[in-house]
Parts: C-alpha cells; sequence; structure tokens
C-alpha cells in the first residue's frame, strides 16, 4: 500500500487528452499506407486513449495497489496451491535469449530452449511416473481436454465407438464436466461416499461398456487421499476404460504418491498451483500432461525430440499421423514453463518431497487450531492433505452469518478469502490450503482471525454481514452487473485529433 | 405459506389453470435458493413443451438452473417484462414474475402433481 | 529448503499441536501398495548455480539474427515503461478476482482491455482473453455452432495452418464438421479466399452452414475481401468470423466495419515478446447479440453499496464453475497478465504510436519487397499486402539453410509450413516491421542475390531430382555490391 493508500482511478479513456502522448517510435514517411486500397483502409481512427508516460505508469501503479497478491500477502485458497513465486524465475523467462526467441525459428538456432522443455519432460515423467509428457497446453482445462481427446482417439483406434461416457465425482472441479462436453462426451456424475471419498461401490455399478473414462482428483477437492484408488484403478481397467487424474492437487503427493505407477493412464499438471508459475491475475498458465504407454501416441505434435548426437528437434509436419493433432498454436507457453523449470531445478528431489511435507503438515495444524477452537464445523476431522474443509454451518444457524460474510470479513484482516462454496457438495463450506510457503505466524494469525470473525457473527454480526470495511470498495452490487452488462467504456463521439505528419 | 390454488412440481415450478390456459412460473423457494435472477431464457410463442421436459433455464449472479414444465402444451405469451425486469422473478414469483403461458394439452397432468400442502411438506424437508 | 519459511522447531510445534512425532504419520491413508519409488532427480541447485545453467542455455538459442519471420508471430518495439509495470508483484503474483473487493486493479485493467480491444476491432463485448489466436478461433468457430444451431463450419484455406489443426482438433472432439475453402490459384486475387467456392459451398443444401471464417491479414499476408465474404456468410444465414492481427487494425478496416459477427486473434502483436511460442493472447470478440454465447471471463462496470465505481467479473453463469457440463467451454484459468501487458503496450504508444508502427512496418516492408526484387525475387502473389508477403525462391529450403548460415533468418520456409498447398514448394514468407531496419534489408538482399547466384552457378544436371521446372521462376541475375 502507497502512503496515501489505495485510489480509485478513472479509466484510461478518462485520463485521455487529444495531443498528450508520448514520441515512443519514429513516424513513417507520409506516403506509407498510399499503397493499400482504399477498401481495406480503416476509415474512423480506434478511439485509444492519449496519455503520456507519466500520467500512464500513475495509473498502472495506483491500480496496482488496490489489488491483494502473494507478494502482498496470504491467499489460503483451497484447489489454487498460491504458493510464493519466486523471483529467480521472472529474471529467468526474460533471458534475451528465451524472450526473444521466435516460435518458428529453425530448430539449429533453439537449442537452448528445445533442450529446457525436453528436460523439463523428463522431469515432470519422473514426478508423475508415467512414459511421456506435452508442454503444450496453456492451463489445466487445456490439459484436460487434451487428455480426454487422447483418451476417445484410443478407443476409436480400438473400433471401440460406444464408449461416450466419462464419470467424475459430484465434487470436481466444473471444469471436468466441461471437458468431457467439448470432447463429444456424456458426464455422470457420481455421489460420494458419506466420509467424503469417491464411492468405490457406485462407481464399479457405474463402469460399463459405454464407459470412456473416469476423471479423479487424488487428493479429492476435499483434501481427502483417495484410499481405494487403487481398487478404483483396476475396476476402471477391467471395464475397458481409461483413467484421468486431475493434478491440480499434486502439491499433496510429490514423491509420495505416483499416478502413473499407481495405474493411472493420464494426468495434467498445473504449473501455476504445484509448480510456482504465477497467476498473473487469472492467467497465464501452463497444463502439461503426462500420458502412459497406451495413450503415447496420440500426444498432441509435435513432440520435442532428442537426436542420436544429443540435439533435440521438433517433430515435423505429419511426422506422427496417430496424434490428436494440435491444441494450440506453436509449442507451448514456452515462458511460463522456462519458470517451471527453474522451480524444479531449484527444489530437486528432496526439496519437492519437502514441499509436500510442509503443505500437508501445515494443512493439519490449521485444520487442528480451527478444530480445538470449535468456531467451525470440520465436517472430515481425520488426516487431511495439503487441505481442509470447515463449513459455517453452525454458524449459520445459530446467527445467520454465512461463509460469504466470513470470507469478506477476512479482507478486512488483510487476508485473502479461502475458496468458498466449493466443493458444491459441502455446506457453506470453506476450503483451506495454506501451501508450504507461509511461515507458522501467519498460519497462526490466519487461524485466530477466522475464531475472532465467528465471535463477532455472535456479538456483532451486522458488522460481519456488511464486510469488507476498509478494502477500496465494499461489496459490489453483482446483480445490477449482470442484469445490465456494462462491458467496454464507450467514448465520445468525434474525439479525435489528425496524426502530426 | 404459497398460494393454496396453484400446482407444484418438486423441481420448484407452479401453475396456475384457468380454463384451457395455465401460468407457469418458480415458486418463492426457488428464488431464494437462486439469489438475485438476472437472466431468463424463455421459449418462443409457438413452441411445444412436454410435462417435465425443460423448457428454458434461470440464471442467477452464481446459479443456473433449469425450467421444468409440470405440464405439456403449445406456449401462447411470454412474460415480456422478464427481459428487462428479471429481479421480478424474486420480487413477485407467483404474479408479475410468471413466466410462460400455454395452452393445456391434457387437464390430466394436473394430477401429477403437488398440492400446495405437499409441496410446504418437501419445502420444509430440504 | 528454497521458499519455505518453516524451521525444524516450527515443524516441531506442528507435529506437537498434532499429538504426532512425525510427519510420515500424515500420510498414512496412502496405501503401502501405492506409494511412490522415490524420485529420482537432480539435487536442489542454489539459485547463483540455476542462473548460470539458465544463461547457458539462453546462450544456446539465437536471438541475434536479422530476423524477416513473422507468420503469426511478431516482433515489435516495447517501451521500457510495460515491462517495469509488469514487474510489479501486485499484478503478476494476484490471483484470478474472485473477491473483487481486493481485485480492482487487476478487474478495471482487464475492463480497460476489453474496451481498447473494442475500439480495435469495432465490437462491442471482448473475452478476458483465451489461450492464443488458435484457440480463440476455435472457440469462435464452435460459437456459430451454438447460434445457429448447425454444425458445419467453412475455414479459408489461408488461415494459419497451426489454427486450422487446432480447429481440427476442436471439431472432430465435438462431433461437428469443418470444411476448408480452397485459395484463388493465380491472376490478381491469387493466395486470397476463392469467394465463388466459398459461395458454391454455402449453397450446398445438406449441410447448413454455421459460420465462415476468414483471416485479414491472411497468412500470407494479404488482404482479403472482407466485405463481400460476410455477405456472402450472412445471405446463406452463416455468421461471419474475422480472423484478425490487431496491430493492422490501426490502418485496416476492423471486423465491425465489414459486418462481421465474431472477431478472434493472436494479441502477441501488442508489445509480448515472441518467447518461442509462449504465453500469447487470444482475442475474442463478438456482437452484443452474442454475448451470452461468448465463452470465457467477462469483466463489467458496476457500483459498489456506497456508489462508488467499481469492476466485477460477470455473466459467470456462462462459465464451467456455475454451468459445468452445460458451459460453452471448460476454460478457467487465461491469459490475464497479458492482457494486462497489451493494454499498457496500447497506452504507452498511444493512438498515434500504433499507427506508426503499421505504418513504418508497411513501410519497411515496401522497402523489402524492392530489395528483394531488385535480386532478382519477387513475390509470389500480386494483392495487396500490409508488411508481410510471399516471395519466389527456387530450392527455397536450402537457400533458408544458407542464409541461417550467413545470419539472416530469412523468413518462413512454406514448403515445410504448408506442404499440402499448391505452388508454394520454392517460396519464403517474409516480414517487415518497425524494427527492421535499412541495414537489415540491404544485408538480406545482398545475401540473398549472392545464394542464388552460387545456386545457379552449381545448378545440376537436368533430370535430377533438385532441379525445380519452370516454377522457379527467372534465373537471378548477378548482384553487384
Amino acid at each position: 500500500m502507497s502512503a496515501s493508500g489505495p485510489r480509485l482511478q478513472p479509466t484510461l479513456f478518462e485520463l485521455s487528452k487529444p495531443g498528450r502522448g508520448s514520441d515512443k517510435v519514429p513516424h513513417p514517411p507520409a506516403d506509407a499506407l498510399d499503397r493499400l486500397p482504399a477498401e481495406h483502409r480503416r476509415e474512423h481512427p480506434a478511439g485509444l486513449p492519449e496519455v503520456n508516460e507519466p500520467e500512464a505508469v500513475r495509473h498502472y501503479v495506483n491500480l496496482s495497489q488496490m489489488n491483494h497478491a502473494v507478494d502482498t500477502g496470504f491467499y489460503p485458497l483451497g484447489s489454487c496451491t498460491m504458493k510464493w513465486n519466486p523471483k529467480v524465475n521472472e529474471w529467468a523467462a526474460r533471458q534475451p535469449g528465451f524472450a526473444q526467441l521466435h516460435p518458428l525459428a529453425p530448430d539449429a538456432i533453439a537449442q537452448g530452449t528445445l533442450q529446457l522443455l525436453w528436460e523439463l519432460e523428463q522431469i515432470l515423467i519422473e514426478i508423475s511416473g508415467m512414459r511421456a509428457v506435452t508442454l503444450q497446453p496453456a492451463a489445466g482445462a487445456h490439459g484436460e481436454l487434451t487428455g480426454i481427446l487422447m483418451i476417445r482417439e484410443y478407443h476409436r483406434s480400438r473400433g471401440d465407438m460406444e464408449r461416450t461416457d466419462v464419470l467424475v465425482p459430484d465434487s470436481a472441479h466444473g471444469t471436468n464436466p466441461a471437458t468431457a462436453t467439448m470432447a463429444g462426451l456424456r458426464t455422470i456424475t457420481i455421489k460420494a461416499a458419506p466420509n467424503g471419498r469417491t464411492d468405490l461401490e457406485a462407481f464399479r455399478a457405474a463402469l460399463g461398456p459405454h464407459t470412456a473414462a473416469v476423471m479423479i482428483t487424488n487428493p479429492s477437492t476435499m483434501g481427502l487421499f483417495e484410499s481405494e484408488v487403487g481398487e478404483l484403478l483396476e475396476a476402471v481397467h477391467a471395464a475397458g476404460a481409461l483413467a484421468y487424474m486431475d493434478g491440480a492437487n499434486l502439491n499433496a503427493i510429490l514423491g509420495r504418491f505416483k499416478p502413473g505407477e499407481a495405474g493411472f493412464d493420464v494426468m495434467h499438471i498445473n504449473t501455476h498451483k504445484t509448480f510456482s508459475t504465477p497467476h498473473g491475475g487469472g492467467g497465464p498458465g501452463a497444463g502439461p500432461v503426462a500420458v502412459g504407454e497406451k495413450l503415447e501416441p496420440f500426444l498432441p505434435a509435435p513432440r520435442v525430440l532428442r537426436e542420436a548426437d544429443g540435439s533435440f528437434r521438433l517433430e515435423r509436419v505429419g511426422e506422427r499421423p496417430t496424434s490428436i493433432g494440435r491444441m494450440r498454436s506453436f509449442v507451448g507457453s514456452t515462458g511460463v514453463l522456462v519458470r517451471a523449470y527453474a522451480y524444479l531445478r531449484t527444489h530437486g528431489a528432496s526439496g519437492l518431497a519437502e514441499i509436500t511435507d510442509d503443505a500437508v503438515l501445515a494443512a493439519n495444524y490449521l485444520k487442528q487450531r480451527l478444530a480445538d477452537s470449535g468456531a467451525y464445523d470440520i465436517p472430515f476431522p481425520g488426516v487431511c492433505k495439503h487441505e481442509f474443509i470447515a463449513s459455517a454451518t453452525s454458524i449459520k444457524k445459530k446467527t445467520g452469518v454465512r461463509t460469504l460474510d466470513i470470507a469478506k470479513r477476512l479482507l478486512d484482516h488483510g487476508f485473502h478469502a479461502p475458496t468458498v462454496y466449493f466443493p458444491l457438495t459441502v455446506d457453506e463450506a470453506m476450503l483451506i490450503e495454506p501451501t508450504e510457503t507461509e511461515s507458522i505466524e501467519t498460519l497462526d494469525a490466519f487461524a485466530d482471525a477466522l475464531v475472532a470473525i465467528a465471535r463477532e457473527a455472535e456479538s456483532d454480526p451486522e458488522i460481519v454481514r456488511t464486510a469488507p470495511h476498509s478494502a477500496p470498495v465494499k461489496r459490489l452490487d453483482e446483480a445490477g452487473a449482470a442484469r445490465n452488462p456494462n462491458l467496454r467504456w464507450r467514448p465520445a463521439v468525434g474525439d479525435w485529433t489528425p496524426c502530426p505528419d | 405459506m404459497v398460494p393454496p390454488d396453484l400446482r407444484y412440481t418438486k423441481d420448484h415450478e407452479w401453475v396456475r389453470v384457468e380454463g384451457d390456459t395455465a401460468t407457469i412460473g418458480v415458486t418463492d423457494f426457488a428464488a431464494s435458493q437462486l439469489g438475485d435472477v438476472v437472466f431468463v431464457d424463455l421459449p418462443a410463442v409457438g413452441k411445444a413443451v412436454e410435462q417435465f421436459a425443460t423448457f428454458g433455464v434461470v440464471e442467477s449472479v452464481k446459479a443456473v438452473s433449469d425450467l421444468y414444465a409440470p405440464v405439456a402444451g403449445e406456449v401462447v405469451e411470454v412474460n415480456a417484462d422478464l427481459g428487462s425486469k428479471p429481479e421480478l422473478v424474486n420480487s413477485d414469483p407467483f404474479g408479475d414474475g410468471w413466466m410462460i403461458r400455454v395452452k393445456v394439452g391434457d387437464a390430466g397432468q394436473l394430477g401429477e402433481l403437488l398440492d400446495a400442502a405437499a409441496y410446504e411438506k418437501l419445502t420444509a424437508e430440504a | 529448503m528454497a521458499y519455505g519459511p518453516h524451521t525444524p522447531a516450527d515443524r516441531q510445534r506442528m507435529l506437537a499441536a498434532l499429538r504426532m512425532d512425525s510427519v510420515d504419520q500424515l500420510f498414512a491413508d496412502i496405501p503401502e501398495r501405492l506409494r511412490s519409488s522415490p524420485l529420482r532427480l537432480d539435487p536442489p541447485e542454489p539459485e547463483q548455480l540455476l542462473m548460470r545453467r539458465l544463461g547457458g542455455l539462453a546462450s544456446r538459442n539465437r536471438v541475434d539474427l536479422a530476423a524477416f519471420l513473422g507468420a503469426g508471430a511478431y516482433r515489435h518495439f516495447s517501451p521500457p515503461m510495460v515491462d517495469q509495470i509488469l514487474l510489479r508483484g501486485e499484478w503478476y503474483t494476484a490471483y484470478t478476482p474472485y473477491q473483487p473487493e481486493v481485485s480492482q486493479g487487476t478487474l478495471q485493467s482487464i475492463y480497460e482491455y476489453e474496451s481498447l480491444i473494442a475500439e480495435l476491432v469495432g465490437l462491442d463485448v471482448v473475452s478476458a482473453s483465451h489461450y492464443d489466436g488458435a484457440a480463440a478461433t476455435a472457440e469462435a468457430a464452435l460459437m456459430t455452432c451454438r447460434a445457429t444451431g448447425r454444425g458445419h463450419v467453412l475455414v479459408s484455406r489461408a488461415v494459419h495452418p497451426h489454427y486450422r489443426e487446432v480447429l481440427r482438433t476442436y471439431f472432430h472432439g465435438a462431433g461437428l464438421q469443418l470444411e476448408e475453402i480452397p485459395l484463388v490459384a493465380d491472376g490478381p486475387r491469387g493466395g486470397t479466399t476463392d469467394l465463388a467456392e466459398l459461395e458454391r459451398r454455402l449453397a450446398d443444401a445438406d449441410s447448413p452452414v454455421a459460420g465462415v471464417v476468414v483471416a485479414q491479414p491472411n497468412f500470407y499476408g494479404l488482404l482479403e475481401p472482407m466485405r463481400e465474404a460476410s455477405n456472402l456468410a450472412h445471405a446463406a444465414g452463416a455468421l461471419f468470423v474475422a480472423v484478425v492481427e490487431p496491430v493492422s487494425l490501426a490502418v485496416l478496416a476492423p471486423p465491425g466495419a465489414y459486418g462481421a459477427d465474431i472477431a478472434a486473434g493472436e494479441g502477441q502483436a501488442l508489445g509480448i515478446p515472441a518467447q518461442y511460442g509462449g504465453p500469447y493472447l487470444g482475442i475474442l470478440a463478438c456482437t452484443e447479440q452474442l454475448v451470452r454465447q461468448i465463452p470465457g471471463r467477462l469483466v463489467g462496470m458496476t457500483t459498489d453499496v456506497d456508489g462508488k465505481r467499481a469492476y466485477v467479473m460477470t455473466l459467470q453463469a456462462r462459465e464451467q464453475h456455475i454451468r459445468r457440463e452445460k458451459a460453452a467451454s471448460n476454460i478457467c484459468t487465461n491469459q490475464t497478465l497479458l492482457a494486462l501487458a497489451a493494454s499498457v503496450w496500447l497506452a504507452s504508444l498511444g493512438p498515434h504510436g500504433l499507427r506508426d508502427v503499421a505504418a513504418l512496418g508497411a513501410a519497411r516492408a515496401a522497402e523489402l519487397e524492392a530489395a528483394l526484387a531488385s535480386v532478382g525475387v519477387a513475390r509470389v502473389h500480386a494483392g495487396a499486402y500490409l508488411n508481410e508477403f510471399a516471395v519466389r525462391v527456387p530450392n527455397a529450403p536450402a537457400v533458408h539453410r544458407e542464409l541461417l548460415d550467413r545470419g539472416v533468418l530469412a523468413g518462413l520456409v512454406l514448403a515445410e509450413a504448408v506442404p499440402d498447398e499448391p505452388g508454394l514448394a520454392d517460396a519464403l514468407l517474409v516480414c517487415a516491421t518497425e524494427v527492421t531496419t535499412g541495414d537489415d534489408i540491404a544485408n538480406f538482399a545482398r545475401e540473398i542475390g549472392e545464394v542464388l547466384n552460387d545456386q545457379a552457378r552449381s545448378e545440376p544436371a537436368v533430370g535430377s531430382p533438385k532441379a525445380e521446372p519452370s516454377s522457379a521462376g527467372a534465373r537471378p541475375e548477378v548482384a553487384t555490391a
């Protein structure tokens, strides 16, 4: 926060004034565009704002100071793994050799990046216990689509055209069923067992000749390790289906559980969760996908190959006809992958195992602190993995204060709220994931804040229900925003000065 | 208390029959579960709807829900006010928040619906 | 440990609170037979050594060459203020703005991005971003199917080959039909979408078309008859999707001007570095009528309870976390930071600066055309272009390799990029932008002139596989220094 505190800003358009602007590039010759036929020329210039550098920089600096960020404080967001974003990663991605390399550069001048990508694949193969990796997908959901499309192609390549269903637990992240639909498959939702884990018998009953795949998150979105996953995978394969693992919760199992070894056929990895690449306010991420033997022929093209002489190249167009094709332009979100590579090299085997141990220890500690306080319901009080669920059901019954209100009041304490109302299957849920990079002092302060708010819910419910009070803005009219969407600034017509030359 | 003269589905739609025309909407229970309604997607006049099949979608800020027809029939009127004032579903779900009117195909279908008492029992248990 | 704060004492305290003595007890729920083998990876690397390793890898890439390569990723000047803003932790380490009260920075910047792109493309609804131009184009094509209830899309063969491949992958998955429209073979419209063919396929009664997808400029740098294509699409009840290059929109007619319903494109050209492929910026925009069909996040303006102006993600019921299997797309994480990067770049240049960038590129490209022509290297096509075009080069792959050794990245070998496009076996796709210098151009012309002369002198005997027939074009003259 700056000395004067976060200030609301007008839009860039309102800061704009004709003639205001900096000379960043030389002027072109006056006739530069004369050869363009008139029917292709832009008739009315785009109404972009004219601001000079000081105005622009102040605008963006002041805006930034209204954001909570990992660099400013704690995000206990379950399923998001908001761990520290290392600064050396930013240095790495900005090295000109990496940053300026054109994606269609001939292999001969891209050996550094190709080597990095190949090594990254090997590291991810080891972590996942799988056989091969694609680094193409630009996000976890993109990876999910990649994996499910490969599974679909696998079945079709064996003449198995009737496999049209994907089984997912009811606690699944919304991307899972949405992915199935994009792949032309039907989602069948299986209710969890009362202990929060997948219901093995229900899955067994639903598996059949129409099942293409199951999509399992392990640990589940409740933060619980699926102890019967071995039996589940056996049942899946016995039914002729394949098993997809949503790797969002990989932070809980590094060095302890390798999905490929256990029998999963494919999984995606979220580098912006487990491997520290920064969230950027919503993206970018990257969603590498690791596969076992069955799916290797179907990986997206082009793959990164290592030649006998130790050099690297990309597969040529059409070199592997079994591939499902491209999921995106070019090779991948390489800038994100450089960051993940730096992170993985920083940690090595022992570092990764330590990450998981500390993440799981911190989550259980925090759960214990809340359980001991008696202030919240803990629906699954046994050992959790890297995240756990707390619920405000009792608080709501007693005081009318809901999880939403508690989340907003946490903002006044300088903490971002945890994930709320997810998974959908738990009432008034808060999914809390501390990660391994928060100090015990922060964990204690967070627990104290939650307990204090629970007490406030009884003594002064109004202050909780109308929180936040110290953020740059208060609760928003979201209904109005959806009923009458204002999705763009509308500048006044005719505001334009001719170009000086 | 829900209006006693209406019939209800277990998915929280209500229907009021006058002659051979049925007016259909969602109950106050549904509206409060949804939160602030922001958009209602309704069929065009002339479309045929089937009993217990979806005839539209209601959207709130944080949820979306299919709408199921209590009775089959042909859509004869659609509440045009919901386009500019979807909040009527929250403020007056049994009145101005009505959604569609259909010409009823088979009046006997009403017998398969819940009466007010049965619907009250359903929502009390929820 | 690198970033973890826990001391042994901290860990002890946490274990004590759990009444445990070893963290292994927290993993007892993993059945014995599922416990993994130990991780076999290199040991941890201290930062100093890591930086040395990374520096070594980066130096094995060559980025110092005079580069004339575009083909979907373009080098532009980025004022230093842009990256300095992007390095602020409040921007790049922030999460998705699900708690809007503490995310007004991110939310307002997305709203401004939506507004900036809306101005550029001439369409009112802009999503907060997609993965890249290819994914955005695929989503646009899927939108046309949802909006019309039809399942058949026509895409011009002059749309970027990667984009067409991605369309194929997505459409195959969704069980929809994708058909390619061929290009005019030669003459003044050679290399652009064949409108007569388009009209014929639209009239094909057995499969009503949902959407028509054409790029402007197209992959070969040529300007397409967008207004005519748009009219043909609409006459058949189909929607028109324009695939656009955002810098060109400073000077070219935007999608809104020629009646496009949807615009998709790659925002990398808005000052985002090439980075060997990403992260890039998928631009997707549409008319207001299609707002409920557009996938991805949307940010809108609203007020808070005190009446203060504020921003919030809106119309979220379209998205996967609410609509689940009925969502239009599974997209969750997007490319927000790149949308910010593009916005800051546009703010730093302003409308005049952006126009200058586009016009300078056009001027440099004209110089490049002339310089190459002077050594006998002529354009493949005759139509108008902005800053990218294809040239006829005998034995293009070999020439390209030779030029690389001489320090020139001579564009893209089309035979490798689009092997199934007729008539481009010996052609290079070259590009110039405002960062291309006169020296770069002169050097390129001189080098290619020499290479082609050497090649002509050592031409193999007639009948051998390397001898190309007359499509190779005129023998280049000896270049004078």
